[in-house]
């Protein structure tokens, strides 16, 4: 049976360079140089930022991913999960402030 | 029972296939992981223990009664005797402790002014001896006076990881132990008495970095319970026993083997503690660790037999080829692990 999101297909993601090979090398590069290094924030600052944004995005594969890094750099379930509370509630922010523009048009047809 | 020679063949020539050849690994890096000395020696006195961790290597349990007979360690104490340059010796199990000659050996090593490491489970000093239901609370007192260094699994800071790993309620055991610990002044700067915790994941990812979650330790064990210790070692599991059939029950062996041999690390090789340590089962038969001893692959001598702290030859034993295995990637993984925590 042929699923969408299978998890072994993670193990594929190098494979997106099969076409357009430089392009993919270019970002591989970048996402290393962000992501798997020490900065000015930590590799376990990084590693929370993705699993925020993994669940913010709703991508499976990053979930996995991002738990098993959040893990290996020494975060915690709660600093995780605050993490994903973090991205919930950006999320409801970002529909809530939107009640402004339609309270700004409310006004201009209800007088 | 040591494994046949036609079986080994058959696992070297599925490891080849597998890409996983350990050996061929190490010399594609251009390493050459030979013995350098006998700096430590290192006991497993018994298998029996007063828990039952998800990843023990040992399948150490109270059910288990393994136990080092007094004339394999009147050997290893004639042993310490006879060679200075074995300087260290690491006594763990099992819980050691619940040896009946355990203060005997310590007693004797540290008469021969050796340095001696306890891996010490901290709960056993709170639980009864599963066989004889004797109280082993006198042993902060008894480390403190025999100035043994202490080295205790604590797999995270709180109970969740703690207990999900060593079971319930061990967290909480565990704060007390080190609670009387401190109290005998382990973990103290100026006390001079080593207490070293031990951190290793739940599950099959790898240890975090070793200077960083010390420093989290540190903190959150002193903020929130007023405790202390000196350093944390951070180890990696082992693919092997109850870890292994932990991994594949839940159908996570393969990715876990592929996460090991990915961070395959030439640096962290380099520092493999078998390089400088020798492992003693209970029946004085010798080992490259503690590890090897676990799958039953011992170190052999040049004629190929087993090794043995009953014609123990510190030159043929520095002259011996290491045995390496599928396991051993969890050695030379990211920084590396022994039972010293990170090699890099």
């Amino acid at each position: 049976m042929s699923h969408y999101y299978e998890s072994d297909d993670l193990k594929k993601f190098g494979d997106i360079g099969k076409h357009a090979k430089a392009l993919a090398d270019d970002f591989f590069k970048y996402y290393a140089n962000a992501t798997g290094t020490d900065g000015a924030l930590s590799k376990r600052e990084k590693a929370l930022i993705a699993l925020a944004v993994a669940h913010a995005m709703k991508c499976p594969y990053c979930i996995d991913a991002y738990t098993t890094q959040c893990l290996e750099t020494g975060s915690n379930p709660e600093q995780m999960m605050e993490a994903v509370h973090v991205a919930a509630v950006m999320q409801a922010g970002i529909t809530l402030v939107h009640s402004v523009q339609m309270q700004n048009h409310l006004e201009k047809l209800v007088p | 029972m040591t494994r046949p020679a036609g079986v080994a063949a058959v696992l070297r020539f599925a490891r080849r296939h597998a890409g996983r050849d350990f050996t061929g690994r190490v010399r594609d890096a251009g390493l050459d992981l030979r013995p350098v000395s006998v700096e430590t020696l290192q006991l497993n006195i018994t298998r029996l223990c007063n828990q039952v961790c998800r990843h023990c290597h040992v399948d150490a349990s109270p059910a288990r009664r393994e136990m080092m007979s007094a004339e394999a360690i009147d050997r290893s104490l004639a042993l310490l005797a006879q060679h200075a340059s074995i300087a260290k010796l690491d006594i763990t199990g099992g819980a050691p402790e619940l040896h009946p000659d355990f203060a005997r050996l310590v007693e004797g090593a540290r008469a021969l002014s050796r340095h001696v490491m306890v891996r010490h489970n901290l709960t056993v000093q709170l639980d009864p001896h599963p066989i004889t239901g004797a109280s082993l609370a006198h042993l902060p007192e008894f480390f403190a006076r025999h100035r043994v260094e202490v080295i205790s699994s604590l797999p995270y800071y709180q109970a969740y990881f703690t207990d999900a790993q060593r079971g319930s309620g061990v967290f909480e055991k565990s704060l007390e132990a080190l609670r009387r610990l401190n109290a005998q002044g382990y973990g103290a700067q100026d006390s001079g008495l080593q207490l070293n915790l031990v951190y290793n994941p739940v599950g099959p990812y790898l240890p975090a970095a070793q200077a960083g979650l010390e420093a989290d330790y540190r903190r959150e064990l002193l903020a929130k319970f007023g405790l202390r210790f000196n350093s944390l070692y951070t180890i990696t599991n082992m693919p092997i026993n109850r870890f292994r059939l932990h991994l594949e029950k839940s159908g996570q062996y393969e990715a876990y083997m592929e996460k090991l041999v990915a961070a395959f690390n030439p640096t962290a090789a380099e520092g493999v503690m078998c390089r400088t340590l020798v492992s003693v089962d209970h029946e004085g038969r010798l080992y490259d660790c503690d590890f090897n001893q676990m799958v039953d692959l011992p170190a052999r001598g040049r004629d190929g037999r087993p090794l043995s702290i009953f014609e123990f030859d510190l030159d043929e034993l520095l002259s011996r080829r290491i045995a390496f295995d599928d396991h051993c990637y969890g050695c030379t993984a990211g920084a590396g692990s022994s039972c010293g925590g990170a090699t890099v």
